[in-house]
């Protein structure tokens, strides 16, 4: 038989779609190791987070909201929802980038070292960027600029020639335009 | 005022009222208090297994014969390892058990104390949903909602970790209360316009097929008579997946076989060649669908499932309708009732005749032999001789497995216990001990392989135990035989470790554990020693020697589509030519 070289007895790969990516935001109950069972289903399906962010959201009913920055093809991000809504701790599954117009933000701190006119550039970069100086020294700054993740991108690298030290970044977080919640 | 009892007797409560009478276990330092609780009480017996991986599995055969339950007791550390085969088992197959590890006390937890393992995190991928007790408070909670969710929606085993200082502490304990969850609300009822549009597909279907699987099982046995009502009503071929075989009866001339990479010719062709399939409670798994861009090209696809993640995970379906598969047939035999919905007929007849012309290829038929028992004669033979009796069967993996589904009709569902999803071997033994303890007075066969059957072999001490009279038919070829398949076939017969070269004589192993060893070598001797083992009331064991070379067919070879099917050397070979390479395969 011509089946040599395929000595598998798993079907091929078949072509797959467009690569897309995704916002996603979780109500969750905030319990223990409700975050590995989150992330353990991403691992466990070989399914990419790209960003994630986790925090108590609503102190009283014990809720915690993710929000997942994901790629995939669109049969896989429906996957991936089904799966995460299949999760007995998690309460809805909000695709924001089709669910609606959404706002994604992030918000980074961003330590700069230099003297003279690199530090003058820095501040007046700053400015433009509607970056706010949290902490200050004689050859240090650090910035914190929240906004979309390529204004933060376009920040970063104009920072990196006047002395960038580190970054620390929060990953994305969205919402939903309009009156109405997830 | 209900005064306060310990966390170990309020797992005995919570068993007694979520009605488990079985409890499949054994014992270990750090479920001793659970162990004192259950020996001072007679609402419950206990099963002592030979290892924790034959619990789990017998929880299952329990829990797949009664449509109950399954539960387990288990200690920590290795206690909940030796587990984690059994929990991914019924994980992929849906069945509902309940796994209860006990636990190092709360505040060893992290110290690597003896016996102590990460027993959520460990099963976290492997369980429906799990808990870790850290308070005596929540404990009847936790242990009501475990069964709710272990039996509800698409089933799945749910572990209960409980830490020792936790079964010592007393506290209140309270009833199973109706239960309310934000996060979890199975979809029962289909969307009635979404079962519309179904019917509507159905009804002006030219060659519609049911492709049934064991999400009918699960959902119940009014699912399997609604499954037949509704196939009887329009008309339809129907064919079943490894996991759904009794839905629908074997004898009816509606059914084809089942399909898949074992499945018969003509259900595998009428998959390919159908306008309309009509798939309820399978989950288009690769053993099913081959060459996934190659699968049923021309066909409209309606899925019906309780879970959202089944639907669109491998393919692409026209009319999705999540529910239970109970709930949504009512409401197809019912549309199609009140809507006085006639199919086409004339379509219909001209797709029967195609599908006789398919079935006339007799694609199970094999070449027997008066020297060398057939695999495929023993399994005959076995059904021919149990048929008529109150017969469950379960099997282990491989070979003899798909040997059992193709050979073995099943008229009724829940008579077959069988590892599907993660193709356990070594499931068959143990889980024929949970079935004859569900149902004592039946004939329980395991057919099994004697590679398989070897992996759990020590439950025959259990079954032996208490006195439950299972016979494990093996189908002897001294070889790994499905390995041994696909060696022959695509590894130039270099046959890399699938031979056993010192097997047990299984007639000594049966007594020494004080069963009843059956041998038989010859064909003309096959059903004397098959009623043989039948009149024996005790567990035996049967070794049925038989050709070590022969091979599984039909087979749909990797990575090929369902018209690229291979036929072994004895089916017929009439018109539809067979390429050359499919042909011949020996």
């Amino acid at each position: 038989m011509s089946n040599a070289g395929t000595t598998t007895h798993y079907p091929a790969a078949t072509v797959s779609q467009q690569v897309e990516s995704h916002t996603l935001s979780v109500l969750v109950d905030n319990e223990p190791g409700v975050l590995a069972r989150v992330i353990g289903l991403f691992s466990g399906r070989g399914y990419n987070i790209d960003s994630l962010t986790v925090s108590e959201t609503e102190h009283e009913k014990h809720l915690s909201r993710i929000t997942i920055v994901t790629r995939g093809t669109p049969m896989v991000i429906e996957q991936i929802k089904n799966q995460l809504e299949r999760l007995v701790p998690v309460h809805r599954v909000v695709d924001m980038t089709i669910a609606g117009p959404a706002i994604q933000r992030e918000l980074a701190m961003v330590k700069v070292r230099g003297k003279g006119d690199n530090r003058v550039e820095a501040l007046r970069l700053a400015d433009a960027f509607r970056a706010r100086v949290i902490d200050a020294g004689t050859e240090s700054f650090v910035f914190e600029i929240t906004g979309a993740s390529d204004k933060i991108e376009s920040f970063i690298a104009l920072m990196i020639p006047l002395g960038l030290v580190e970054v620390s970044r929060t990953g994305i977080v969205a919402i939903g335009r309009g009156p109405e919640g997830m | 005022m209900t005064k306060d009892i310990t966390g170990a007797e309020m797992v005995i409560e919570a068993l007694a009222d979520q009605g488990v009478k079985h409890l499949f276990g054994y014992p270990g330092g750090a479920v001793l208090p659970i162990y004192d609780a259950l020996f001072q009480q007679d609402k419950i017996q206990h099963i002592l297994v030979r290892h924790e991986q034959g619990a789990v599995h017998a929880a299952e055969g329990y829990a797949r014969s009664t449509g109950k339950v399954g539960c387990v007791l288990v200690t920590s550390g290795p206690g909940a390892t030796n587990a984690v085969t059994g929990l991914t088992d019924a994980l992929m197959d849906s069945i509902p058990i309940v796994v209860i590890t006990g636990q190092v006390p709360t505040h060893l937890i992290g110290n690597d104390a003896f016996q102590e393992c990460d027993t959520v995190g460990i099963t976290r991928p492997c369980t429906k949903h799990n808990y870790l007790v850290k308070s005596v408070a929540d404990l009847p909670r936790v242990l009501h909602e475990a069964f709710h969710i272990a039996a509800s929606g698409r089933p799945g085993p749910v572990v209960v970790d409980i830490p020792k200082d936790i079964q010592f502490a007393k506290g209140p304990y309270s009833k199973p209360r109706e239960f309310d969850h934000k996060g979890y609300r199975p979809k029962l009822k289909g969307d009635l316009n979404k079962i519309r549009a179904a019917i509507e597909l159905m009804q002006h279907a030219k060659r519609p097929l049911f492709y049934t699987g064991g999400g009918v099982i699960n959902s119940g046995p009014a699912a399997s008579q609604l499954l037949r009502e509704l196939v009887k009503l329009t008309g339809f071929p129907i064919t079943s997946t490894l996991m759904g075989l009794g839905a629908y009866p074997a004898s009816d001339p509606q059914w084809l076989g089942m399909l898949g990479m074992h499945g018969t010719w003509e259900a595998n062709w009428s998959m390919h060649d159908c306008d309309l399939m009509i798939c309820i409670g399978a989950r288009f798994d690769d053993r099913i669908t081959g060459r996934l861009d190659a699968f049923s090209p021309g066909s409209k696809k309606i899925h019906v499932d309780i879970d959202p993640s089944s639907i669109n995970k491998n393919v692409k379906v026209d009319v999705p309708i999540i529910g239970d598969c109970a709930h949504v047939l009512d409401d197809m035999v019912r549309l199609w009732r009140t809507g006085s919905v006639t199919p086409d007929k004339k379509a219909l007849e001209a797709w029967w005749q195609q599908i006789g012309k398919w079935r006339a290829r007799k694609s199970l038929a094999y070449n027997n032999s008066n020297e060398l028992i057939k695999p495929q004669y023993a399994i005959q033979r076995l059904y021919e001789l149990t048929k008529d009796r109150d017969t469950y069967i379960t099997t282990e993996v491989g070979q003899h497995q798909m040997w059992a589904a193709q050979f073995y009709r099943f008229e009724e569902p829940n008579r077959w216990m069988t590892s599907g999803g993660l193709g356990t071997m070594g499931y068959g033994l143990p889980a024929s001990v949970g079935v004859q303890l569900a149902h004592p007075d039946s004939l329980v066969i395991d057919i099994a392989g004697e590679a398989s059957v070897l992996m759990t072999m020590q439950e025959m001490s259990t079954a032996v135990q208490y006195d439950l009279p299972v016979k494990i038919f093996i189908i002897n070829n001294q070889y790994m035989g499905m390995v041994r398949q696909w060696q022959e076939l695509l590894h130039g017969g270099r046959y890399a470790h699938s031979y056993t070269e010192a097997l047990p004589d299984f007639v000594k192993l049966a007594e020494a554990y004080h069963a009843v060893g059956i041998r038989c070598e010859k064909p003309g001797d096959v059903d004397g020693a098959i009623r043989e083992m039948i009149d024996v009331k005790r567990p035996v064991i049967f070794d049925c020697v038989v050709d070590p070379n022969e091979n599984c067919f039909p087979m749909i070879p990797s990575g090929r589509a369902h018209n690229e099917m291979l036929l072994g050397g004895a089916a017929e070979d009439i018109e539809e030519a067979v390429t050359e390479e499919g042909k011949v395969m020996v």
